[in-house]
């Protein structure tokens, strides 16, 4: 099996809060690897450190300690850490991130929202029309109304569309349906294995809902900063 | 979409926020255009009164210096005389391009007003005084047919208040001399637009004052230094020289005193503006942590961070801007109002002069100062990690 089989490769990744001066271990020497395509849940007890796992391996935390390969090239390792504009350069062209709250700009339309990205970076020849992302989401008829005037799960499905406009590799989600109620989390379920299925996008999903963790091809639990299963 | 529609519409969240804040640099604006406008418009007009008295340099008799003020405060008595050879006296010196002898005489008339009053008579030369201001013009007649005749030319607004007309004869109190009116002039906005002219002999014969004036007004050639003459001219016996340049600096001393306090409270506007801004956008940045976060983690770096903060204080501070010029433009009447109730002396004409150059650069230091508010802002924004920025939001 080559590197390239794999989005993404972390070995030993440990992270380590400092508060005064105690050292809080959250991860303690995680390896995984996550094919291509494939949908991956993170379930665990709240302070298991699956957050924490994801952020870094969607790089928006640095480890403590350990290495990361993403699609075959070293993101970071023991030698080599990475300065928060190395971050961002990476972020912005491999991941989607979407969280339990929406962070939608109140005052730009569903459409201008999911345009967002445009602004500051493009991806191009990659990059999908927005307009066709919110058709195969459903919001073709809430295209140009404002976030306020949709409901929770219509909101979530925006942030969707606004993480996949630049057609990521790989779409992490942290607790996404953590506002909804359990027909619109189920609906969100559905979006992002059909996500998953025909696009063949990677999926990271954080989740404490085993409902919507069934939903995923592989299921790694956290416990006390280890895997369990 | 680019960054500027993006700020634009991040600014509509608080529109009652927004809205005060580009008020105050709307003020700060107008305060600004107003001031600058009345600096330059003040000793424009000063400097055009001044030129338009025709001579820079008044020799008058010693303790006598202002005549005018001299005829207010103690009506014809108080006047001194100096002899009339000195016009050829001063007219020796290189420096001096020309000279016009000049007679001030008052009477009191019985029938002016409803008690009384003085009316006083300018006694003029008619061959050097036209010469000295070619710029008055005449709204009927012309100057004196006769040097010596019993003629009159009335200012504006001396004809105006007596309902004088060509023709017209006026009588000289207690001297039993009777003036026709040859000539009307246009308003100057100086003071001969309350002023009767008479041919200084006449003047001379009425008053009993041959060979006497009250004053000499001299015209200095381009070149020469106002100051070295002036002083020169203290050599001629028994005289005061006045310099016209000298009032001017009086009046500017005088005016630069009320002009440091407006600026001062100019000054407090803008800084008081430019807090304003940086608490507005501040107060932005940390309701927003997240979402520049959320911005942050779909692509934005953070010197994209920095410019869309950059850009929301660029739009406030453009938009107030544009605001106060127009206000400053559509009040100017008000200021000058203002402006003319609160100093003790103003020139005639417009005080507050507002051109498009003046405008651009009021625009270019409200901009200027948007743009050194916005940076503390703009650079906590662009510092914002993602990671903890969701995090605090959880928490």
């Amino acid at each position: 099996m080559n590197g390239q089989e794999f989005a993404l490769e972390a070995a030993g990744i440990t992270k380590i809060y400092r508060r005064g001066s105690e050292d809080i271990p959250a991860l303690n020497g995680v390896s995984l690897k996550i094919r291509r395509g494939e949908f991956v849940a993170f379930v665990g007890p709240s302070g298991s450190g699956k957050t924490t796992l994801v952020n870094i391996l969607g790089c928006l935390d640095n480890a403590s300690a350990g290495s990361l390969i993403l699609s075959g090239r070293t993101i970071f390792s023991e030698q080599r850490k990475l300065s928060e504009a190395e971050l961002t350069r990476i972020r912005r062209s491999v991941f989607g991130y979407i969280f339990q709250k929406f962070y939608l700009l109140p005052t730009l339309t569903v459409l201008e929202n999911v345009t967002l990205p445009f602004t500051f970076f493009k991806k191009e020849g990659i990059a999908k029309d927005p307009q066709e992302i919110l058709r195969f989401l459903g919001l073709e008829r809430r295209m140009n109304h404002l976030p306020g005037q949709l409901s929770g799960g219509e909101m979530q499905r925006v942030a969707i569309a606004r993480a996949l406009v630049n057609s990521p590799d790989i779409l992490l989600a942290d607790e996404p349906t953590g506002n909804l109620d359990s027909k619109r989390s189920q609906e969100i379920g559905e979006v992002i294995r059909k996500l998953n299925e025909k696009e063949g996008l990677t999926v990271l999903l954080v989740t404490h809902n085993l409902t919507l963790a069934g939903l995923a091809g592989r299921t790694i639990e956290l416990r006390d900063g280890r895997i369990q299963a | 979409m680019n960054i500027y529609q993006v700020a634009y519409k991040n600014l509509l969240r608080k529109k009652v926020r927004s809205g005060l804040t580009l008020l105050g640099i709307a003020l700060s604006a107008w305060v600004l255009v107003s001031l600058f406008g009345f600096n330059r418009g003040y000793e424009k007009a000063l400097n055009r009164d001044i030129d338009n008295m025709g001579f820079q340099v008044l020799v008058t008799a010693k303790g006598c210096p202002y005549e005018a003020a001299t005829l207010m405060l103690k009506g014809g008595t108080g006047l001194r005389y100096i002899n009339e050879p000195i016009v050829n006296e001063v007219l020796k010196y290189p420096e001096v391009e020309r000279t016009t002898p000049m007679l001030m005489a008052a009477i009191f008339d019985p029938n002016k007003g409803e008690s009384g009053g003085i009316t006083a008579y300018l006694g003029v030369d008619p061959a050097t005084y036209p010469q000295m201001k070619p710029y008055l013009r005449f709204r009927q007649g012309t100057w004196f047919t006769d040097p010596e005749g019993s003629e009159a030319v009335v200012g504006y607004e001396a004809a105006e208040l007596e309902q004088r007309e060509i023709g017209d004869k006026m009588l000289i109190p207690e001297k039993n001399v009777e003036l026709t009116v040859v000539g009307v002039l246009n308003r100057t906005g100086t003071q001969d637009d309350g002023t009767i002219f008479v041919p200084l002999r006449t003047v001379q014969k009425v008053f009993e004052q041959e060979g006497k004036l009250t004053a000499v007004g001299v015209k200095i050639r381009k070149e020469a230094n106002i100051a070295v003459v002036e002083q020169k001219l203290y050599d001629l016996p028994d005289v005061q020289v006045v310099s016209l340049v000298q009032v001017k600096e009086t009046i500017m001393s005088l005016i630069s005193t009320a002009k440091m306090m407006v600026f001062s409270i100019a000054l407090i506007a803008v800084l008081i503006a430019m807090l304003g801004v940086v608490n507005t956008i501040l107060m932005s940045v940390f309701e927003r942590f997240a979402e520049i976060g959320i911005i942050k983690s779909i692509g934005a770096m953070p010197w994209d961070v920095f410019k869309l903060i950059w850009a929301e204080t660029i739009i406030l501070c453009l938009l107030g801007g544009a605001l106060g010029i127009g206000f400053s433009f559509l009040l100017s009447k008000i200021t000058e109002t203002l402006i003319r109730s609160l100093l003790p002396y103003t020139p005639t004409g417009s005080l507050v002069v507002i051109s498009p150059g003046l405008a651009f650069l009021t625009m270019a230091v409200v901009l200027g100062v948007g743009l050194v508010s916005g940076l503390y802002p703009a650079w906590r924004a662009a510092r914002i990690r993602p990671l903890e920025s969701i995090r605090s939001e959880g928490e």
